[in-house]
């Protein structure tokens, strides 16, 4: 028992009064031990990052005073007054949050902030805190250290912040580090690095590490013990190998099951003509400075696509790699510089006022975020009778046939008379699938559609999707970070970099025999390999569909 | 449902009233507005000694009814800030949407008059052109619906700049959705509350700047009356005969006070910033 860093007992927090439910997290008890990474999975709304606040005695104000007991070298957290609890925080545990970039101060330079904790703790002078702070950075493998002291935080990159963030709360030798989702805004080959870093200092440091993550694959690659969350309720906890590969909750397994492998899709027969033919594609950014000698980006450089009717083609690559930018230009919300665009054999890039509003018919986008996708001020069915009405149908027949593909798109008729707000995030993006369908595109374009969605959801949406394009014959631009993803949804893969594709091909030659350096980079960052190649044998789960609970 | 507050429901009620005694006008004195009397000069409001019954809240100095003045000079002092309001209001936004959807020079046009406009003091330009154009009911008017036009342009074109780039705006685009469709379908409930919060920011202010002007003699004319004329009139008699300034500036204090806190808790339940803090 000595070993037991933190351990949280019974813990309930209150949600206020009219929320779906009477708690955020309901009689929670685990713990951690020395040395340990216990991770927390579940999806979003599971109360996961509320257990996190509550240790750290963090949580927003709207919510009542969380119960129960979170015990830490003898002492309730939670009965402490507010000074001594920010003692032993400050020193003892530490936090790390999902968004490096927003955690850092952005007028100071990092060295000063990560200084500033040993100013508060300690009773160090400034050289021996300067020291000190140099070599933290170079524990978690900054690059130039004396130099990226003296840096600003913009000038840094997300996993560099992301190191700065880790350093910081290193940065007294803490007891217990929790981390909440600190690579989910992170590329995957940064999250890889910063994975490893965190199983390199847990082991000299013995850090007890509560790792919080949305991510199956994140948890295969650290976790010691994973508890399994839903709806603030404990459901299952124990060691990595139990609940990955044996889980005894169906919870458990519906969550597994919904995970995405890297299975590459089996090749499609009968796929018909082009749909999209996108040649010498050209995008630049210039950034004017203040004293005139701007920055040219070539965000997208010359690129060739061609998607046939019925194929989906997946663009992967990390982020800034140019591909949401082509997808722009070859919607047209962004112009291209030179360039042609053939859309069904006819030219898309050269229309301009009135052709280029009808002819945007044939080519609809599916967003990230569905919470901004949808007119929060104009109802769903009006929503996806929209399109129709804009190019043509009378009122009646667009919103009849606005019905239709809500029920197609599984939701109820009923829900073509309630505002976006009433509905979940999965929901909404079924919405947004229904609503770019309805002027029966050629060519679907779906950036990043699924990235912001729970697993579960995520499998959901992206059968949606295949069963559509199945019906309906429609072309797919599918844009992902996400190779899991990419490879069981494609027929074809292009790998994006700087703005080029670097190497494009059908998802088992590619995954399987990967040609340039930047694609074998990318695949061996893919989190949690070894588990699933071991889970795809052993067919955890058979359950694909959870429904959502409207 | 939070629990409203006293005070508002005090704002409310007043300016219902207000409202309300302006449509239906003088039915509360048999008096007009100009009628004279000059056998009831300057008489003290009824609750002091030496008033005449006829005169609830007194006479001015040649003997016109202070009910009937007060209602005459509320009328006016409504009716021009609601025409100045609603011009403002229209013409800055529709400055606003065309800087945010044009860009470009365009943009840097018009939020350069914008800037001008916000470095002058604004009674200083109505001064002037009032002094060189001469005073007349129209460009009195027009010339409180300048006022604040910048402060609509300059939040409009804000707001629709962060609109347009959304999602939402960017799906209706590509729906092949033209401009009127977008802008005035999408675009413009969905920036409609900042702006009406803005509405209710300037009108107290241009109730003040009718009822200065006036004061000082360069607004509403006689036989016309407003609010600050009459407080002007008064000026003379503030140590002899207080009512005649008191019961205006009494009007003019509850109605901008009133639309004020109205604004205020108004621009708490639309900004989802705020919205979000307090819940």
């Amino acid at each position: 028992m000595s070993n037991e860093r933190l351990t949280i007992e019974h813990l309930s927090v209150p949600l206020p009064r009219g929320a779906d439910r009477a708690h955020a997290v309901e009689d929670l008890s685990l713990s951690v031990s020395k040395g340990e990474i216990l991770c927390i999975v579940g999806e979003s709304g599971s109360g996961k990052s509320l257990t996190a606040l509550a240790t750290m005695g963090l949580l927003p104000r709207n919510l009542g005073k969380p119960a129960g007991k979170v015990m830490f070298e003898g002492k309730n957290l939670l009965t402490l007054d507010e000074a001594t609890r920010r003692d032993i925080t400050g020193r003892r545990i530490a936090m790390i949050f999902q968004e490096p970039t927003a955690a850092l101060n952005p007028i100071f330079r990092v060295g000063e902030q990560v200084s500033e904790t040993f100013r508060i703790h300690t009773s160090l002078s400034q050289a021996e805190i300067r020291k000190k702070v140099i070599d933290l950075f170079r524990e978690v493998q900054l690059p130039n250290p004396e130099q990226i002291f003296h840096s600003y935080p913009h000038q840094l990159s997300g996993g560099q912040c992301q190191r700065v963030m880790i350093a910081t709360a290193l940065a007294l030798d803490p007891s217990v580090l929790i981390a909440d989702e600190p690579t989910t805004a992170l590329d995957v080959t940064t999250q890889a690095q910063i994975l490893k870093l965190m199983l390199e200092l847990r082991a000299r440091h013995e850090t007890g590490i509560i790792f919080i993550t949305h991510d199956f694959g994140v948890v295969a690659e650290i976790a010691d013990r994973v508890a399994v969350m839903q709806m603030g309720k404990l459901i299952e906890i124990g060691t990595r190998d139990e609940i990955l590969n044996h889980p005894k909750q169906d919870y458990t397994r519906r969550l597994l099951a919904a995970v995405p492998t890297l299975t590459p899709r089996k090749e499609r027969e009968g796929l018909g003509s082009p749909v999209l033919i996108a040649r010498n594609i050209v995008k630049t950014f210039t950034r004017s400075g203040l004293f005139g000698g701007g920055r040219t980006v070539k965000a997208v450089d010359d690129v060739d696509i061609t998607i046939r009717r019925g194929e989906t083609l997946g663009l992967v690559g990390e982020s800034g790699s140019g591909k949401s930018t082509l997808a722009q230009c070859v919607i047209r919300l962004v112009q291209p510089e030179s360039g042609d665009i053939l859309i069904s054999g006819g030219d898309f890039a050269g229309l301009n006022g009135k052709a280029l509003r009808e002819a945007r018919r044939k080519v609809q986008i599916v967003f990230q975020d569905p919470y901004t996708a949808l007119d929060p001020r104009q109802k769903v069915g009006d929503s996806i009778a929209e399109g129709p009405v804009i190019h043509g149908l009378d009122r009646k027949a667009a919103m009849a046939r606005a019905l239709d593909l809500l029920e197609a798109c599984g939701l109820d008729r009923a829900s073509a008379t309630r505002f976006p707000h009433e509905f979940s995030g999965g929901q909404r993006q079924r919405i947004c699938i229904a609503r770019a369908l309805a002027v029966e595109p050629e060519l679907l374009i779906a950036d990043e559609s699924v990235s912001a969605l729970d697993v579960s959801v995520q499998a959901q949406v992206l059968k949606l999707l295949a069963d559509m394009q199945e019906r309906l014959g429609f072309g797919i631009l599918f844009i992902t970070h996400d190779l899991r993803v990419a490879s069981q949804i494609c027929d074809n893969i292009a790998v994006m970099r700087n703005g080029r594709i670097v190497e494009r091909g059908d998802p088992a030659s590619l995954f399987g025999a990967p040609k340039e350096t930047y694609t074998k980079e990318l695949l061996a960052a893919v989190p949690g390999k070894g588990w699933q190649h071991h889970a795809a044998k052993n067919e955890a789960g058979t359950e694909r569909s959870r429904e959502e609970t409207p | 449902m939070k629990r409203i507050s006293p005070i508002l429901v005090f704002a409310v009620v007043i300016l219902v009233i207000a409202v309300f005694v302006a449509i239906v006008g003088n039915i509360f004195t048999p008096h007009g507005m100009s009628q004279q009397n000059l056998l009831a000069r300057l008489k003290p409001p009824a609750f002091m000694s030496g008033s005449n019954p006829n005169f609830p809240l007194g006479t001015d100095r040649i003997g016109r009814d202070m009910v009937a003045r007060v209602i005459a000079g509320l009328q006016m002092s409504l009716s021009v800030a609601i025409a100045g309001t609603i011009i403002g209001a229209v013409f800055g936004s529709l400055i606003g949407f065309i800087s945010a959807h044009f860009r470009g020079w365009v943009e840097e046009v018009l939020m350069m008059l914008v800037d001008f406009q916000a470095s002058l003091p604004f009674i200083l330009i109505t001064l002037t052109l009032l002094a060189f154009f001469g005073n007349s009911m129209t460009l009195f008017i027009i010339l409180m619906g300048l006022f604040g036009w910048e402060k609509y342009a300059r939040l409009s074109r804000g707001v629709v700049l962060s609109a347009i780039n959304q999602p939402y705006a960017k799906a209706i685009v590509a729906l092949g959705a033209g401009n009127g469709r977008l802008y005035l379908k999408h675009v413009l409930p969905n920036v409609a509350s900042a702006l009406i919060v803005q509405v209710t920011l300037t009108f107290p202010q241009i109730i003040l700047l009718e009822t200065s002007l006036s004061f000082l003699g360069l607004g509403i004319q006689a036989p016309q009356t407003s609010l600050g004329q009459i407080l002007g009139d008064g000026r003379d008699y503030l140590s002899t005969a207080w009512w005649i300034s008191i019961w205006p500036g009494l009007v003019i204090f509850l109605v901008t006070l009133s639309m004020s806190i109205v604004g205020d808790w108004l621009r708490d339940r639309l900004d989802p910033m705020l919205r979000a803090r307090t819940t």
